[in-house]
């Protein structure tokens, strides 16, 4: 089968490298890259645990042709820890508040909450639950999740993380 | 799951993207956000054997004044409708309508122009459009506007010939402090509707002066209530009235058996979501 030339940036890094079309973004970055941080969870666009960050978007890698992102820029879990080699503030969040069990489901949230983060710095935590119903825990109850979020929301602006009142 | 093989072209033009279209024959299929394709092409429920990735033309995107008019380009997405200040400005149950479709990472990336082409009754734009009084405009070998009203024949089976591309929707502006709701019954999140409806209308004086329904997902295509319509306008949404537009709206309604619930329960939850949205329609008119 005939394979099509993509170039691709992925956390940074441009890549480029031969793809059959019918490739999908997911198994490209698993497979071709060894980038296995996103998961294939349903592999139906309901669990959200492939989503990555393409273009300022968060996208369901599971339901999408690698050839469809040729010139994209991509961000994986991989690419999130800060330039110092620090926790980027959304895994420390999820760390501190407890915001995953089985951890399965926690890389494709937090690529997802990135990109909540980004285009509202200070969601409400309706916003929040509204903003990552694409990603489907089945651990949490999602309530941790919420608070980790709210942390990360709280330390990229500087201000010290409260809990709400229960 | 791994979709059938394919060979991939990405044309840049409109010309361009009909022209691959007509020499490739039925085996091709347009590509647009891919959020109703991928799925069928990983079931292997469809199997094109050359794909046309829509994503790289332009001027397939973007939303437009055009005299009393917006043209919504084909390819743009459910986030762009929400995100548009001139949407929310001018025709409000857009945005109200794309949030409750899918999850936010499909609204990124799914399109307007998949949504009503698809012919997918569970999608939930077409009955907005029939209740809008929409066209689509077309591109084949020449070009053609067709009625949203008239562009729903089956499940799946829509008024477009093959070699056809939707490129863009046109949508006459809803008079202004016109009243609106899509009230969608659902499962869950990403769920398609038990049953939907949605409402135009305008008031003036107490009274209804102008009434449109659509009904998503009752049926084997979305549904333009227009009996139930007729019933509502010159009223004033009194019980009486709401009551007979609902039996009227019900009786068009022929839904499935499935998933979601028994013919009989669908055909009375889209009465209660017609009830619903008159209701709130008549909250938002302004008198």
């Amino acid at each position: 089968m005939a394979t099509s030339q993509v170039s691709i940036t992925v956390n940074g890094k441009k890549v480029e490298q031969l793809v059959e079309p019918r490739t999908l973004l997911i198994h490209f970055l698993r497979e071709q890259l060894m980038l296995t941080g996103q998961h294939i969870g349903c592999d139906t666009s309901h669990c959200g645990a492939c989503t990555v960050d393409l273009d300022g978007k968060s996208v369901k890698s599971c339901t999408m042709f690698a050839v469809q992102a040729n010139g994209a820029d991509i961000r994986t879990i991989e690419g999130m820890v800060n330039s110092d080699g620090t926790l980027h503030a959304l895994q420390e969040g999820f760390r501190e508040m407890h915001g995953l069990q089985c951890g399965f489901c926690t890389p494709g949230m937090i690529m997802r909450a990135y990109r909540l983060l980004q285009e509202n710095p200070s969601p409400s935590e309706e916003e929040i639950r509204f903003g990552i119903s694409g990603n489907l825990c089945r651990c949490t109850g999602y309530q941790n999740i919420v608070k980790a979020i709210q942390f990360a929301a709280a330390k990229l602006k500087g201000v010290p993380y409260q809990e709400a009142a229960e | 799951m791994i979709p059938g093989a394919f060979a991939y072209h990405r044309p840049s033009s409109i010309e361009e993207a009909v022209g691959l279209l007509s020499k490739l024959g039925e085996d091709a299929r347009v590509i647009a956000g891919g959020h109703s394709l991928i799925p069928m092409m990983k079931l292997r429920l469809a199997s094109p054997t050359n794909l046309i990735d829509l994503g790289n033309i332009a001027n397939l995107k973007g939303i437009r004044e055009d005299g009393g008019d917006i043209v919504i380009g084909a390819t743009t997405t459910q986030h762009e409708l929400i995100r548009s200040d001139l949407l929310a400005r001018k025709i409000p149950i857009l945005r109200e309508t794309s949030l409750l479709i899918a999850d936010p990472q499909v609204r990124y990336v799914g399109t307007l122009g998949g949504n009503v082409a698809n012919g997918d009754p569970g999608n939930d734009m077409p009955a907005v459009m029939m209740c809008l009084g929409a066209t689509y405009e077309v591109k084949g070998k020449s070009e053609r506007c067709m009625a949203a009203r008239e562009f729903y024949q089956g499940a799946y089976f829509t008024a477009l010939e093959p070699g056809e591309i939707v490129t863009a929707i046109r949508i006459p502006v809803p008079s202004a402090g016109h009243g609106y709701s899509y009230e969608k019954l659902k499962r869950k999140v990403g769920d398609y509707a038990t049953a939907a409806a949605a409402v135009v209308l305008a008031i003036s004086g107490g009274k209804v002066t102008t009434c449109s329904i659509g009904l998503t997902n009752v049926a084997e295509t979305p549904l333009w209530a227009e009996e139930a319509a007729k019933i509502v306008t010159g009223s004033t949404l009194d019980a009486a009235t709401v009551k007979k537009a609902v039996a009227s709206a019900e009786a068009v309604t022929s839904p499935a058996s499935d998933g979601r619930g028994p013919a009989q329960y669908r055909t009375k939850m889209a009465g209660v979501m017609l009830a619903r949205a008159l209701a709130r329609a008549r909250e938002r008119a302004g008198a």
